[in-house]
């Protein structure tokens, strides 16, 4: 066991998938030589070379697009998007062709495609470099998506991203970056699959589910909870599409109570349809209306605003009340409409 | 301007630049991209001396000494502005700031030749660009400081909000120039871009545009040798400015540290495109001195041989030479200017720390042009939940 930050956890995730595979290469924007903006990549082009750490012309459809060719020769690409907000020029390739190659060749053309997509808000940046993009890829069959929530989790899924024969948009929570976590590096096969949520607190009142960078904070909301007598189950759902329903269900069928928080947009997010999946499987369990706790449906604000736009502990909190009945922020509100 | 007429019979003539021999024109594929010495127009030596060109000599003409002198100031007051941008982003009072240092004489020789109904498509590093064009710094601090998105409203100034997204605005400047043709306005639009940007499908479908409509549009790449970490060599492998041709439109390299230079060919692609000679693409070598943002580290990629060398060539000390050369630089002259730039730079921490937090709520505006009642609800819960707590958390 060693004690890794989560960014240091996916570059030695990725140290390892070079070592093992001689047909991984990983191509972005300053990955050599700066290893990256957030250094994930550092040292591994000093290491593996230019020729399998790749920095790429600054085209992100340019990259995608050739990772397409790669993969169709035998590579494994693994591409860096340097800021979420910087993926859509990329978006094309991946929906229209990435997505779509296993079905179309009816299994013939495999694109094992690893996307690394720093992602999320809360660092104070400037506009394009906070934003949560997941639910237009959860949204395309085709893909798998998945969010590392912590150092383990960082270094074993993107391992098993990579190996995956499918394409993996692989989003990275980049302000827990600098979170440190034990990992352990031998045992990556005894890890729970990328596919699996995994309960991260357990509880009996409210089910908490989220992922990425909010996993944290939905472990201190459920701190703060238990101080309070409630008992708080959090889910941290690792793999977006497909979605783990079962251990969420199963969670469901025990509180009776579903709150749902994630940095993006509300509107058609993955809170709407973990909300509707669950209605519709466990209806006869739920107590409450499920709640989502999630950013507003307005672009991204400027740094001094995020505050406002960002799910907090507090607003969990608040969700957690009200599915429970309790007196909450919405008691005693009531709209025209 | 006035007195400068406008080549002939250039709109017939797409590929005309290539066969004037004394242009310096790219040509073939013998110049590296990272080449800042041969294959370009260059006026003023990094000496200061006036080299004498007979082709855009007259389109400087009437640059006498006291217009060079108001360039001089433009030049000391956007690098003391850069300076100052640099000590408040160090002292927390800015998020990021991009500096330009090293890039004034690109963005003001260029800016400089536009008219003010000129509009401007840029990037975020064009701030000598918006003090030409009249921006309050203190709007642009509004941006770096993290309040707001946009600093200035685009149709005061006719300068588009800053493009983040690397290429886009190439695009935006061709539809808006082919805008100017349908309706038969004499404006341009000018798209101001990094070689990095170059590499973006947007950059080269903006040139199929422009080449298609003929549309009045300058492509003005600042090619400072690096996109972050990355040299030229990693976008291209020949001069960008070779690249226009194959698209149908002429090009020319030119010294970025000269503003006489840039200035000369700036007004000429202006002149062309305002007289129906469609676009041009002018890559102007220079060279980015400090980090590509305050979040950069370029000791990581670049060494101190590359500035040393670099230094050489500044855009102001040059410009001071050829000053001091004609007797032009007194004393006085260098206090004035010095002066202005001070209290410009005053002005500019006085406005940044003088600007107001934006209000919580003001994230639900201007999403659409209407309200929505799904936003509305939105709103109102937010603000429900704000007045829990004591004191009001907004
Ligand atoms: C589509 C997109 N991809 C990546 C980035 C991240 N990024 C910001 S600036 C930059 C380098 C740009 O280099 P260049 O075009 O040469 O402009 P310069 O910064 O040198 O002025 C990169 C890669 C971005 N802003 N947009
Ligand atoms: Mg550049």
């Amino acid at each position: 066991m060693t004690q890794l930050t989560l960014s240091k956890a996916i570059n030695a995730g990725l140290r390892r998938a070079l070592e093992v595979d001689e047909k991984v290469v990983l191509m972005g924007e300053d990955i050599g030589k700066l290893g990256g903006v957030f250094r994930v990549t550092d040292g591994l082009q000093a290491d593996f070379g230019p020729n399998r750490v790749i920095d790429a012309p600054l085209a992100e459809s340019g990259m995608l697009g050739t990772a397409i060719g790669l993969a169709y020769r035998g590579y494994r690409p693994v591409v860096e998007i340097q800021f979420d907000g910087f993926i859509f020029p990329a978006f094309n390739q991946i929906i229209t062709q990435i997505s779509k190659m296993h079905a179309r060749t009816r299994g013939a053309v495999k694109l094992p495609i690893t996307i690394r997509v720093p992602f999320g808000g809360g660092i104070g940046s400037v506009e394009h470099h906070s934003e949560s993009p997941e639910a237009y890829f959860a949204h395309t069959p085709g893909l798998r998506v998945v969010s590392c929530s912590n150092s383990q989790d960082a270094y074993t899924m993107i391992q098993q991203a990579i190996a995956s024969d499918d394409p993996v948009l692989f989003f990275e929570p980049k302000r827990r970056y600098w979170s440190k976590g034990e990992v352990d590096q031998l045992a990556e096969t005894e890890q729970p699959s990328m596919e699996r949520a995994q309960v991260v607190n357990s509880g009996t009142d409210v089910t908490l589910v989220t992922y990425g960078p909010l996993v944290m904070t939905a472990k201190d909301a459920a701190l703060a909870a238990a101080d309070d007598g409630v008992s708080v189950e959090v889910i941290d759902l690792r793999s977006l599409s497909p979605i783990d329903f079962d251990t969420v269900a199963a969670s469901v069928r025990k509180t009776g109570r579903l709150v749902i928080t994630h940095e993006a947009q509300q509107f058609l997010g993955l809170g709407a349809e973990i909300a509707a999946s669950i209605t519709e499987r466990c209806f006869d369990y739920l107590e409450a209306a499920p709640a989502r706790v999630t950013g507003f449906d307005v672009p991204y604000p400027a740094a001094k605003l995020e505050e406002h736009y960002l799910p907090n502990l507090d607003r969990m909190l608040d969700a957690v009340d009200r599915v429970l009945g309790r007196r909450n922020s919405l008691s005693d509100w009531s709209h025209a409409s | 301007m006035s007195t400068i007429q406008p080549e002939t019979s250039l709109s017939n003539h797409l590929h005309d630049e290539r066969a004037i021999p004394t242009e310096p024109m790219v040509d073939g594929t013998s110049v590296p991209p990272g080449e800042a010495s041969a294959d370009f127009l260059q006026l003023l030596t990094p000496d200061g001396h006036r080299t004498p060109n007979a082709d855009y000599d007259p389109w400087v003409a009437d640059v006498d000494v006291a217009s060079l002198v108001r360039l001089y100031e433009d030049h000391v007051v956007v690098r003391r502005i850069d300076t100052e941008a640099m000590h408040l982003q160090r002292q927390g009072q800015l998020g990021l700031w991009a500096p330009l240092l090293g890039q004034e004489a690109a963005q003001i020789g260029s800016a400089r030749s536009l008219r003010s109904d000129d509009f401007v498509f840029s990037s975020y590093r064009e701030n000598a660009v918006a003090y030409c064009r009249g921006v309050d710094f203190t709007d642009l601090m509004r941006v770096w400081r993290g309040n707001s998105h946009s600093g200035w409203d685009p149709y005061e100034i006719n300068m588009a909000i800053p493009s983040v997204i690397i290429g886009t605005q190439a695009l935006h400047a061709t539809g808006y120039a082919m805008g100017c043709q349908f309706d038969g306005g004499d404006q341009v639009a000018i798209a101001y871009f990094g070689d990095g940007a170059t590499s973006q499908g947007d950059i080269s479908e903006a040139m199929v545009f422009a080449a298609r409509f003929q549309a009045p549009v300058v492509f003005f790449c600042q090619n400072n040798q690096w996109a972050i970490s990355e040299p030229v060599e990693r976008q291209a492998r020949i001069a960008i400015a070779n690249r226009a041709p194959g698209f149908g439109i002429p090009s020319i390299r030119v010294d970025g540290n000269d503003v006489l230079a840039v200035m000369a060919v700036t007004r000429r692609a202006i002149e062309r495109a305002r007289t129906g000679g469609g676009p041009t693409f002018i890559e102007a070598v220079t060279y980015r001195m400090g980090p590509h943002t305050t979040s950069d580290d370029p000791t990581r990629y670049r060494n101190k041989e590359e500035l040393d060398e670099w230094s050489v060539k500044d855009p102001i000390k040059r410009l001071e030479a050829h000053l001091s050369s004609m007797g032009a630089l007194t004393d006085e002259v260098r206090a004035e200017v010095q002066a202005k730039a001070d209290s410009v730079a005053a002005e500019v921490r006085a406005g940044t720390l003088g600007l107001t937090d934006p209000e919580s709520l003001s994230i639900f505006d201007h999403v659409l042009s209407t309200e929505s009642s799904w936003l509305e609800r939105q709103k109102s819960q937010y603000s429900a939940y704000l007045d829990m707590f004591e004191g009001g958390a907004r």
